[in-house]
């Protein structure tokens, strides 16, 4: 009798079950979408920092930040004076960005420590490429005259080139130099080789580069063909293609030639590290922090907290209203069906009131009603979450795009590559825009929540449901209602 | 069967208190026919609650075979209402998104019958009332008189003691009315059952045999030898 009842009922009352199931879909849909798109939001997140880290890497060591200020070797371009009127001259100056190093020691002794599965060094250069043309005997006071070079010497009170009506095409780069031998880690892996080969382990010191993909097609390079870094002729042997769309650096090539280039012998400018462990991040940042003076940990976690943009913005906003407007919506649509199915009882207080007259117990009734109302529950969630999954849907076919600001705030600590930056150009590529493309993608384990939710609803209902039919007397089937 | 003494219900809303019954002594014979009649408020529909175990009397006893319905605990009085009493109300009760015959097997349900005994037994029950043919007919596709039939079948098919019926006729045009009591008292004769009835209609009351007249909570018996 029990789903007889219970199928005549929803069947006949097809109404009424769809309006409690309504307003559970609505809240079920509403949180699937909601964490669906905030699971895209910390993915979207995941490819900026895996952009500037690559995959796998836990935490960065960097150099302790130093005073600005201090004893800092900024450098200017230095043309030779050659005199010959109108001949052009070209320089290459090859930067550490950020100015800051470590030892490669440093390297090994962060390796040691308890909890770190791997550590791996890479030098991160900015290479300046200024070509330019000086009309002589012109010395035009500073506020005349035409463009210097933007970078370098800029803000720094004397000594800059004012050359007027000198005439300067400014080009920068980005070099890392990555470890060959351990190509499962840092920057290069969140990148694919879409044609040629990566480095070989045995390449330590080759003159090979493997160049990003967007920089080849902006400089019509490819694999066979070389690549000059400051007077070093590289042959390219691999094209990658950064999965994010913003590669790292613009050239790759290996640690020791960096060095090599950069007059930067055994130094790097980050480490990179995998925990063994991704639940003791926190505590392996602390061991590095406190064995290894003078350095800087930035874990994922900090890192995320620099991002800024559209994309943390949505992200805040997903987090914080997203969520609290799901909570409403559910609770609202938890007491709506409540309602609904406790003023449905009371239009049948004769009907129920009938049953008792006719010997059925208590219980029984009871029963009845809630099993009326768990099936409402899960058509609503059912509702929900094919409501839900055409949200997400929408959302992830529409994929607005969201611009992510890295380390554009918060004056340079703790980023990779960061450290004390009194202008110039190295700030700028620290500071990195990404455009991302929004998806929701919806999870099992948010469809368990959905499921979840669907019963947790109708057990709601019912349980309003129930009490009030509980209560109701035999004597209730001789009520004049309706 | 029954033996009710100094039975009073009283109904407090707010501060006004009705009594409903006043203290009420009455006799039933087994296999007996009572009519109740009497003004409306009177307490008519009250003192059938009472019999039928529907709610229990505020003062006095309500003995039924030899145990105090007012007295019973709760689970059992729903047994005795399962087993032994059939009810008939004045505006049909049946559930209106079962069909008749699944109406009519809700009153088997607490006796533990299952599936195809079940709804045998129901098709036999409405056979007896000549709804035989509209066994899969919900109630808002049945006149009401053929309505009022299905609910007598409901109350029958158990094969109460006691057939209690609150104005069975009432809510019913003139036609069906002499078919429905013609078919109560058929049953009645038939099956040998107690039959208590509350109606308003007099040509009904004077053919009763006995009657029972309520007025203000207060009961008089008039006996009709000639009935
Ligand atoms: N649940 C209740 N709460 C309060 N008062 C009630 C309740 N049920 C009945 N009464 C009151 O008790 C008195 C008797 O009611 P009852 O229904 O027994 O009358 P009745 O004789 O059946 O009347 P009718 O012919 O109109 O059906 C009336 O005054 C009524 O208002
Ligand atoms: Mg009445």
């Amino acid at each position: 009798m029990f789903f007889t009842y219970l199928r005549r009922e929803l069947r006949r009352r097809r109404k009424a079950a769809l309006v409690v199931a309504s307003g559970l879909a609505l809240g079920i849909a509403l949180v699937i979408v909601v964490s669906s798109v905030s699971s895209g939001m910390s993915q979207a997140q995941d490819k900026v920092l895996q952009s500037l880290y690559g995959l796998g890497t836990d935490m960065t060591v960097t150099k302790a930040a130093a005073p600005p200020g201090e004893g800092d070797n900024r450098r200017r371009f230095e043309f030779d004076a050659k005199g010959d009127t109108g001949a052009e001259q070209s320089s290459d100056r090859v930067m550490v960005q950020g100015f800051q190093t470590l030892a490669s020691s440093t390297v090994t002794q962060v390796g040691g420590q308890d909890g770190v599965a791997q550590a791996v060094g890479g030098l991160s250069l900015t290479v300046l490429k200024v070509n330019g043309e000086f009309k002589p005997g012109e010395i035009t006071p500073p506020q005349g005259g035409g463009r210097t070079g933007q970078g370098g010497t800029g803000g720094a009170g004397g000594g800059e080139v004012r050359g007027g009506g000198a005439a300067f095409d400014v080009n920068s780069y980005t070099v890392f130099g990555t470890d060959v031998a351990a190509p499962a880690l840092g920057p290069l892996t969140s990148s694919k080789i879409t044609t040629g080969r990566t480095f070989k382990s045995t390449e330590t010191d080759a003159a090979v580069a493997v160049v990003d993909s967007a920089y080849a097609k902006e400089k019509s390079l490819a694999v066979g063909k070389t690549v000059t870094i400051s007077g070093t002729k590289f042959s390219i042997v691999g094209v990658a293609t950064a999965d994010s769309g913003d590669s790292a650096a613009n050239l790759y090539i290996p640690l020791k030639k960096a060095q090599t280039l950069a007059d930067s012998k055994d130094k790097v400018t980050t480490v990179y590290v995998k925990a063994a462990d991704s639940q003791q991040i926190d505590s392996v940042k602390s061991a590095i922090q406190k064995n290894i003076p003078d350095t800087t940990v930035t874990t994922s976690a900090d890192l995320a907290g620099t991002v800024s943009g559209s994309l943390s913005t949505a992200s805040d906003l997903a987090t914080t209203v997203g969520k609290w407007l799901s909570i409403a919506v559910l609770i609202a649509a938890f007491l709506v069906a409540g309602l609904l199915t406790s003023s449905a009882v009371s239009r049948r207080v004769r009907e129920f009131g009938t049953l008792k007259a006719l010997g059925w117990k208590s219980g029984r009734v009871t029963r009845q009603v809630v099993g009326e109302a768990l099936v409402n529950g899960l058509l609503g969630g059912v509702l929900g979450i094919a409501l839900g999954l055409g949200g997400a849907y929408l959302v992830t076919a529409i994929s607005p795009t969201l611009t992510a600001q890295l380390g554009s705030t918060g004056g340079g600590g703790g980023l990779a590559g960061g450290g004390p930056m009194g202008g110039g150009p190295a700030r700028q590529t620290a500071s990195k825009a990404l455009d991302i493309a929004l998806t929701a993608p919806v999870s099992v384990s948010t469809i368990g929540i959905a499921v979840g939710l669907a019963v947790a609803g109708g057990l709601i209902a019912g349980g309003f449901g129930g009490w009030r039919a509980s209560r109701l007397r035999p004597a209730d089937a001789l009520r004049r209602v309706e | 069967m029954y033996q009710l003494r100094g039975v009073t219900k009283r109904y407090s809303r707010g501060k006004k208190t009705v009594d409903a019954l006043a203290g009420v002594d009455l006799t039933i014979e087994d296999g007996g026919r009572l009519v109740i009649q009497g003004p409306t408020g009177g307490g008519k529909s009250t003192l059938l609650q009472m019999l039928g175990g529907l709610d229990r009397p505020t003062r006095g006893s309500v003995e039924f075979d030899g145990v105090d319905l007012a007295q019973l605990p709760e689970a059992r009085l729903t047994k005795v209402r399962a087993e032994s009493i059939g009810f008939v109300f004045q505006s049909f009760n049946l559930i209106p998104t079962l069909t008749a015959q699944e109406n009519v097997e809700t009153a088997l349900v607490p006796l533990g019958l299952k599936g195809a005994a079940r709804r045998e037994r129901a098709a036999e029950a409405l056979g007896s009332v000549g709804l035989g043919e509209r066994l899969g007919h919900v109630p808002g596709e049945l006149s009401g008189g053929q309505q009022q039939r299905v609910a007598i079948a409901r109350a029958l098919v158990k094969r109460p003691k006691v057939l209690l019926a609150d104005e069975p006729t009432g809510n019913l045009d003139e036609s069906m009315r002499d078919e429905i009591m013609e078919l109560l008292e058929g049953l009645w004769k038939e099956h040998g059952l107690t039959f208590i009835m509350v109606t308003h209609d007099s040509s009904i009351a004077r053919r009763a045999p006995r009657l029972a007249t309520i007025r203000k909570g207060r009961v008089t018996i008039t006996e009709n030898a000639a009935a």
